[in-house]
């Protein structure tokens, strides 16, 4: 296959992607993923679903098994420090040298990875992490969470294209999941792409562009995140009623999915959005033939968690 | 050539050893020192000349030998065995780094420690005794290829260890008997024909003979054979080394 030359290639380009352990657990089944330039990519999938194993090939820590993977055009195996200059990795499980002051091992990433020395530009990923302060502690004197953002420095210090995070908020209080997700904008804005993996759906929901769900090694399904919640997503139309209601008219109960809260002053109906016909002019011309008259209305999209949920059900 | 990667390993490696220096420099001297005054001073005025030399001289080569022996290979073993162990390594795996990088950065840590080392032990042992070494360079030569090889070594041992008692194990139950075996504290020529025989396939032997043989100008074996052996040795670890990179053996699942 002939590429035109002026095109940009992805950032990320897998490719029938496979890996079978020693064991012969067949961990990643022929996985195909692109990721462009400039995007937020989640990864979302269940405990032992293929993520970590995924990204720890596309940065040298796994061998594959089988298929290719290209960072920005670059094949991971054959031209290993093009592609690996070029990404940067904060692993899911907290690992520092005890010993190192914070500083210093920030420091060590950035020659590690083959970039000439420059403290200013250490000091500044570290002021954006709000390590400054922390500078000359050792690093087994922080806390989690500061290790946490030790090592996103330790990621970025290097200037990486591309950037893996691996379940990022774990064990991360509510103000630090903030200033993360800021960060991951400001890196964004600058042209970064980032692949992020969270159990969190609300993570994926609110940081991500486009949302790939993994289970046993596979990639479900790939898609825009609205287009996702849009598609595949539940909707309900919410009405608060001017009038407490008892029990639902059987006209209505027998045609339409709806259920009663908030005393009878409340009613719902779920429909699919993804259905051509969703129900709602129908509900509502019916609402009226039965005098039921209504203050306020909303609808409510599900969350990516129910959409998930789904999916993975569906799957068994 | 990733410089910038292999001078931030070195650099992290030598600070490491300025943290732990009491138990990395210290402890060799003066465990060396007490040699010097149990088999130099006490013994050794009960013995007479070997090969035409004091006994207290006639040791000082193969002390320093088995200072820079298992300083080399625990150093080395220990440096890679860490990261891998606390999980570190995951930063080196991903980083953009050759794996003869790799090996030059932390053979040349734990290489240049050991040197050090070897060197503060010799000027340690002229409080003890006469010294006059006939070919220095050489022995510096020799005091560094040895330094270098067994590093390499003990870098196979800290990759090869799943566990901190195999790690401790083979120093302790191959290293050091090679070395006391190796004609430290003896000449092979002292032994029975058959002991002499076997102790040739002692690869220490050779190193301590050419050691020898640059301070007195003479050795158990000829100063090629011991070249050629050290540099054999050097060479299959390096084989080795090249083959675990090659093929992520306990680096990479
Ligand atoms: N080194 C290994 N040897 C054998 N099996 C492994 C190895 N590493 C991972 N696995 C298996 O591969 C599967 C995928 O693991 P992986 O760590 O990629 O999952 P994950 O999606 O990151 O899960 P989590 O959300 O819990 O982090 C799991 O079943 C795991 O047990
Ligand atoms: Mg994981």
């Amino acid at each position: 296959m002939q590429e035109p030359a002026n095109q940009v290639p992805p950032a990320i380009q897998i490719d029938s992607l496979s890996k079978t352990f020693a064991g012969g657990f067949e961990a990643l089944k022929g996985v195909s993923l692109d990721v462009s330039k400039g995007e937020i990519f989640a990864l979302l999938g269940p405990n032992g679903a293929g993520k970590t194993t995924l990204i720890s090939i596309v940065c040298g820590l796994v061998n594959p098994s089988g298929g290719t993977v290209k960072v920005e055009g670059f094949d991971i195996l054959s031209d290993y420090r093009e592609t690996r200059s070029r990404v940067g990795l904060v692993p899911q499980e907290l690992t520092t040298d005890a010993f190192a002051t914070v500083f210093g091992t920030v420091r060590f990433s950035r020659g590690l990875f083959g970039k000439p020395h420059d403290d200013v530009y250490v000091e500044q990923v570290l002021r954006d992490l709000s390590l400054w302060e922390k500078r000359d502690s050792e690093v087994h004197m922080l806390s989690g969470g500061m290790k946490r953002r030790l090592l996103i420095a330790k990621a970025m210090v290097h200037e990486p294209d591309v950037l893996f995070l691996d379940e990022p908020t774990a064990g991360v209080d509510v103000e630090l999941r903030r200033d993360m997700w800021n960060l991951v904008r400001r890196l964004r804005d600058r042209g970064v792409t980032i692949v992020l993996t969270t159990h969190y759906i609300e993570e994926a929901e609110e940081m991500a562009d486009r949302v790939g769900v993994i289970n046993n090694g596979e990639l479900i399904l790939v898609q825009e995140k609205n287009a996702l919640m849009q598609r595949l997503g539940e909707k309900r139309l919410v009405l608060k009623l001017n009038e407490r209601l008892d029990t639902i008219p059987p006209t209505l109960s027998e045609k339409y999915e709806l259920s009663l809260s908030d005393g009878g002053e409340t009613l719902t109906y779920v429909y699919d959005a993804r259905g051509e016909h969703t129900g709602i002019t129908g509900l509502l011309s019916d609402l009226r033939d039965a005098n039921l008259h209504f203050t306020d209305l909303d609808t409510e999209q599900s969350s990516l968690e129910d959409i998930f949920v789904n999916l993975v059900e569906q799957q068994r | 050539m990733n410089i910038y990667a292999i001078r931030a390993i070195y650099k992290f490696e030598m600070a490491r050893t300025q943290r732990t220096l009491l138990q990395s420099v210290v402890y060799p001297v003066l465990s060396t020192s007490l040699y010097f005054v149990i088999f130099g001073s006490a013994i050794g005025s009960q013995i007479n000349e070997v090969d035409g030399i004091a006994y207290a001289a006639f040791i000082v080569p193969g002390l320093i030998m088995l200072s820079l022996l298992t300083q080399s290979v625990s150093n080395a073993s220990f440096a890679i065995y860490f990261p891998r162990f606390n999980g570190t390594i995951y930063e080196l795996l991903s980083a953009p780094v050759a794996y003869y990088e790799v090996v030059i950065a932390y053979v040349g840590a734990a290489a240049t420690k050991s040197v050090l080392i070897g060197l503060l032990i010799l000027a340690t042992a002229y409080f003890f005794v006469d010294l006059n070494i006939q070919h220095p360079l050489i022995m510096l030569g020799f005091l560094i290829l040895t330094a270098v090889s067994f590093s390499l070594f003990g870098f196979i041992l800290g990759i090869w260890a799943d566990n901190f008692e195999k790690l401790q194990l083979v120093p302790l139950l191959v290293v050091t008997p090679l070395t006391f075996l190796g004609g430290t504290f003896y000449s092979i020529s002292m032994l029975p024909p058959f002991w002499q025989n076997l102790s040739l396939l002692n690869p220490v032997v050779y190193l301590i003979s050419g050691f020898r043989w640059s301070f007195y100008g003479e050795g158990d074996v000829s100063i090629l054979a011991s070249l050629g052996m050290t540099l054999g040795f050097l060479a299959i670890c390096l084989a080795v080394v090249a083959w675990i990179f090659r093929t992520g053996y306990r680096l990479k699942p």
